[in-house]
C-alpha cells in the first residue's frame, strides 16, 4: 500500500487538478480524495507542490531492439522511459527484423513485461517487411497483440496499397498509421524546402509533401471506409485537412511530437545533425499551427517520436546523417514548457500525454480512476533541469533539445504500484 | 597556429574583411606578374589539399598559391566512391591532426562537410567547395576580377545565369555581391532556381532578355549535369536555346558588360564559344589568374591569424 499525500492530481472526471491524497493497493488505484485518513501499514509518499498524474502513454517510439542494439535496447529505453514518467510505449515495427509476424509481436510484449517498468504495445508492419509491397497478416497480428499497422517512418507510398490496407484493416476494426510524406517529393531530402535549406545547400522536402499525402489518405480512408492515423503531423496545411476530415465524421486521427511544437527549422543551423528529423523541422508558422492544433483538439496525442541514434549515425555531413531524435526523457518536460508559456493548460497537456493516447490505443491506462492500474508519475512542475546530450538516461543521446532548460522534474514513476524510478 | 580560424563561406565575412582580402590579393597579382613569385611567408607550414571531389583548376590554384608563399603542399585526393561516407571524414581528421597540418583546403560533395571537419581538426580549414553550399574563394576571385575591370565592386548589376539550384558558386557570389551593395539577378528555368532565394534580396528572372537588360556583369554557371537527378530540364539543347549565353542574348546587357564563368565550361550548353572566347568581353581567363592571387591572400591571412 502506498499513500500519496500533499499532492495535486488530475481528476479525470472534472478535468482539473485537485489537491488531495491517493491510495494504491495491490497495484491498483484504490481510492483518492481530499483526505483518506491514515490506513495502517501504508507507505507514505509526501510531495508538497508536486503533481501526480497517470504514467505517460507514449503512442510512438522506436526502441532499437531487435536489430539496432548499438542505438538502444529495450532495457535502456525502459530506463529512459521511467526517468521520463512513461509507463506505456507503443513500439514501431521498423526494427530488424521488422515486426511483421505474430511471434515477433508476442516477443515485444514479453520483452516489455520483463522490464517490469514499462508496457510495450507493438505496432505491426502494415506491409510485409515494411517493404511497401504486400499486406501483412492483419488478423493474425491483431490476435497476437498488435495495436495498429504502420510501416513506421516509411510512407506507404502506393495509393492502391494504402487503399487495400485501410480496407482490409477495417475488417478487423484496426487502424493504419501513416508517416505522412509524399514519397517522391520527400525522396533524398534533408530539410524543409525554403530559404534556409537553399542557403545551406541541402536537398529540400517541400512542406506540402505532408499535406499532399494527408489529402490523399483522407480520401482513401473515405473510399475504403477505413480508419487512418497520421503520425507526427507538422504543418498548418495538413492540420487543416485533418480538421476538415474530422468535421466530416471520417475516422481520421493524428498526433505530433515535441520537436514540432518546440523547435523550428532554425535548429538545424550550423549543420546540427541532432536536429535532423523525419519529418524535418518546419518554419515558425507551422510550429505555431501545431500548437493551435494541440489547443483546439485537432491533434489527439503527443508522442515522444523516440528514434535512438548513436554518434556514428549523426557525426556525418548533414545530408548523410541519419534522421531522428531521442525523445523519451524529454516528452513531459517539453510538453510542460507549453503550459508555462501559456499555450496549453496543465490538464490539456497531461491529457495529450495520458488519457487521450490511452483512449486511442483502447487500453485501461492514462486515467486516475478507482481500480485503474497504479501506473503513476509524480513530478514537480516548478523545479527545473537542463537537457544535456551525453547525460541523458538510457543509451540514446541524440536529443534535439540539447542545452534546453526545462521545468518539470520527475520525482518518481510507479508501474502497477511498484516504484521504478526516483 | 594557436587559434585556428577558418574560411568556410562568404557567410560570416563582412565588407571590411572582403575589401582587405581583395586589397592583399591585388598586391599578389602584381607580384605574380613581376615573375618574383617565391615568397617565404608560409615557410615551414604544411598545406594539405584534401579533395573528395574531382577538381583540376581549384586544386592546382591552391597548390600554386601555397607554393608561391613557401608552404609545403601535399595533395590528397579521396575518391568518394571508395570511402564509406562520412566515417572516413572524421578518421581523416584524426590522421591530419597527427600530421600537424596547418592549412587544410577541403572540397567535398556534401554541404557542410568542411564545417564538420573544422570542428575536429586543429588546422585552419578553407572551404574549396562543399556540395551545393558555398565556394568562397571563387566568389572572392570573381569580385577581384570585377573590381579590377570595373574599378569598383558596388552599385553594379550582376546577372547570374543557369543552374542556380545546384551551384555553390552562385550562393557564394550572391552573398558577396549583395553584401557589397550590388544588384543581383538570378536567371534560369524555375526548376533550377532554389526556393526562397528572393528573400536574400536578389531578383529572380526566367527570361534572359529581362534578366540581362542593363547588366554590367553576366556570369554563366556550369550546368551541373552530374548533380542533376530527376530531369529538371528536358535537354541541354533546349537549355541552350533559352538560357545559353550567346551573342544575341549578351546583346541585352550593357555594351561593355563582362562575361564570366567559373569553369570548366560546357561549350554550347550554358555558353557559346563565340562569347566565351571574346577577347574584349570575356574575362574567363583572367578569373583563373585572379584565383591564384586570391588564394594566396586567403592562405596568408589565415596563417597570420588576420581578419576573417
Amino acid at each position: 500500500m502506498i499513500l500519496f499525500r500533499k499532492i495535486r492530481y488530475l481528476d479525470s472526471a472534472a478535468q482539473a487538478l485537485v489537491e488531495g491524497e491517493l491510495l494504491v493497493k495491490n497495484g491498483r488505484i484504490s481510492d483518492f480524495g481530499p483526505s483518506l485518513g491514515q490506513p495502517d501499514s501504508a507507505k507514505i509518499v509526501e510531495a508538497e507542490g508536486a503533481v501526480l498524474c497517470p504514467g505517460l502513454v507514449d503512442m510512438r517510439a522506436s526502441l532499437g531492439e531487435p536489430g539496432f542494439e548499438y542505438r538502444e535496447t529495450i532495457a535502456s529505453a525502459a530506463a529512459a522511459a521511467a526517468a521520463g514518467g512513461i509507463t506505456t510505449i507503443a513500439v514501431l515495427p521498423d526494427s530488424s527484423p521488422p515486426i511483421d509476424d505474430p511471434a515477433l509481436v508476442q516477443l515485444i510484449i514479453a520483452r516489455g513485461a520483463e522490464t517490469g517498468s514499462v508496457s510495450l504495445l507493438p505496432y505491426a508492419a502494415a506491409t510485409r517487411g515494411c517493404a511497401g509491397q504486400e499486406l501483412a497478416e492483419y488478423g493474425l497480428l491483431k490476435a497476437a497483440g498488435a495495436i495498429a499497422f504502420t510501416d513506421g517512418t516509411k510512407t506507404i507510398a502506393s495509393s492502391r496499397l494504402m487503399r487495400l490496407a485501410l480496407s482490409y484493416a477495417s475488417g478487423f476494426g484496426m487502424r493504419i498509421v501513416q508517416h505522412p510524406e509524399d514519397y517522391e517529393l520527400a525522396k533524398g531530402g534533408a530539410a524543409t524546402s525554403g530559404a534556409r535549406a537553399s542557403w545551406m545547400g541541402l536537398p529540400g522536402i517541400p512542406a506540402a509533401a505532408e499535406a499532399i499525402c494527408v489529402a490523399r489518405d483522407i480520401r482513401l480512408a473515405e473510399l475504403a471506409d477505413g480508419a487512418v492515423h497520421f503520425a507526427h503531423v507538422t504543418t498548418a496545411e495538413a492540420l487543416a485537412l485533418i480538421r476538415q476530415g474530422k468535421d466530416k465524421g471520417l475516422r481520421v486521427t493524428c498526433d505530433t511530437a515535441p520537436p514540432y511544437f518546440d523547435l523550428n527549422e532554425t535548429a538545424i543551423g550550423g549543420y546540427r545533425t541532432y536536429a535532423k528529423l523525419s519529418p524535418p523541422l518546419r518554419a515558425e508558422a507551422d510550429r505555431q499551427a501545431v500548437l493551435a492544433g494541440l489547443r483546439d483538439g485537432t491533434i489527439d496525442a503527443i508522442a515522444s517520436d523516440h528514434q535512438p541514434r548513436d554518434a556514428d549515425d549523426k557525426r556525418l555531413p548533414f545530408a548523410e546523417a541519419s534522421p531522428g531524435g531521442a525523445g523519451l526523457a524529454t516528452l513531459l518536460g517539453v510538453t510542460l514548457a507549453q503550459v508555462q508559456s501559456g499555450h496549453l493548460t496543465l490538464p490539456q497537456a497531461l491529457a495529450l500525454l495520458t488519457a487521450r493516447p490511452a483512449a486511442w490505443l483502447g487500453i485501461n491506462a492514462g486515467v486516475i480512476a478507482k481500480s485503474a492500474p497504479a501506473d503513476l508519475c509524480l513530478f514537480h512542475p516548478e523545479r527545473s533541469w537542463q537537457v544535456s546530450a551525453g547525460q541523458m538516461p538510457g543509451k540514446a543521446q541524440n536529443t534535439p533539445f540539447d542545452g534546453r532548460a526545462l521545468e518539470g522534474v520527475v520525482l518518481g514513476t510507479w508501474k502497477a504500484g511498484v516504484r521504478v524510478y526516483g | 597556429m594557436t587559434s585556428p580560424k577558418h574560411l568556410l563561406g562568404i557567410e560570416g565575412l563582412n565588407p571590411v574583411a572582403v575589401t582587405s582580402l581583395l586589397d592583399l590579393a591585388e598586391s599578389y597579382v602584381l607580384l605574380n606578374r613581376s615573375g618574383k613569385t617565391q615568397r617565404d611567408s608560409l615557410r615551414g607550414r604544411t598545406l594539405i589539399n584534401l579533395f573528395f571531389e574531382d577538381s583540376t583548376r581549384t586544386r592546382t590554384s591552391f597548390e600554386l598559391a601555397g607554393k608561391r608563399l613557401g608552404a609545403d603542399v601535399i595533395n590528397m585526393s579521396v575518391s568518394t566512391s571508395s570511402v564509406t561516407k562520412g566515417e572516413t571524414l572524421l578518421d581523416t581528421a584524426a590522421t591530419l591532426n597527427a600530421m600537424n597540418c596547418d592549412l587544410l583546403v577541403v572540397r567535398h560533395n556534401r554541404s557542410g562537410a568542411p564545417a564538420l571537419l573544422a570542428q575536429k581538426v586543429e588546422a585552419s580549414v578553407i572551404n574549396a567547395g562543399d556540395g551545393t553550399h558555398e565556394h568562397p574563394t571563387q566568389a572572392l576571385l570573381d569580385a577581384l576580377t570585377i573590381r579590377r575591370r570595373k574599378g569598383r565592386i558596388s552599385g553594379l548589376t550582376v546577372a547570374i545565369c543557369g543552374d542556380i539550384a545546384h551551384s555553390r558558386v552562385a550562393r557564394s557570389n550572391i552573398l558577396l555581391l549583395t553584401m557589397m551593395g550590388n544588384f543581383v539577378r538570378v536567371v534560369g528555368p524555375p526548376t533550377l532556381i532554389p526556393s526562397g532565394i528572393e528573400a536574400a534580396g536578389v531578383t529572380v528572372c526566367h527570361d534572359m532578355e529581362e534578366g540581362l537588360r542593363g547588366a554590367d556583369i553576366v556570369m554563366a554557371l556550369r550546368l551541373q549535369k552530374e548533380r542533376m537527378s530527376g530531369g529538371l530540364i528536358p535537354s541541354s539543347r533546349e537549355f541552350f536555346a533559352y538560357y545559353g549565353l550567346d551573342r544575341r542574348k549578351l546583346g541585352f546587357a550593357k555594351p561593355d558588360a563582362l562575361v564570366m564563368h567559373p569553369g570548366p565550361m560546357n561549350r554550347g550548353v550554358e555558353i557559346d564559344s563565340d562569347v566565351a572566347d571574346d577577347p574584349v568581353r570575356s574575362v574567363i581567363k583572367e578569373q583563373v589568374e585572379m584565383g591564384v592571387a586570391v588564394r594566396m591572400a586567403v592562405l596568408d591571412s589565415l596563417a597570420r591569424g588576420d581578419i576573417l
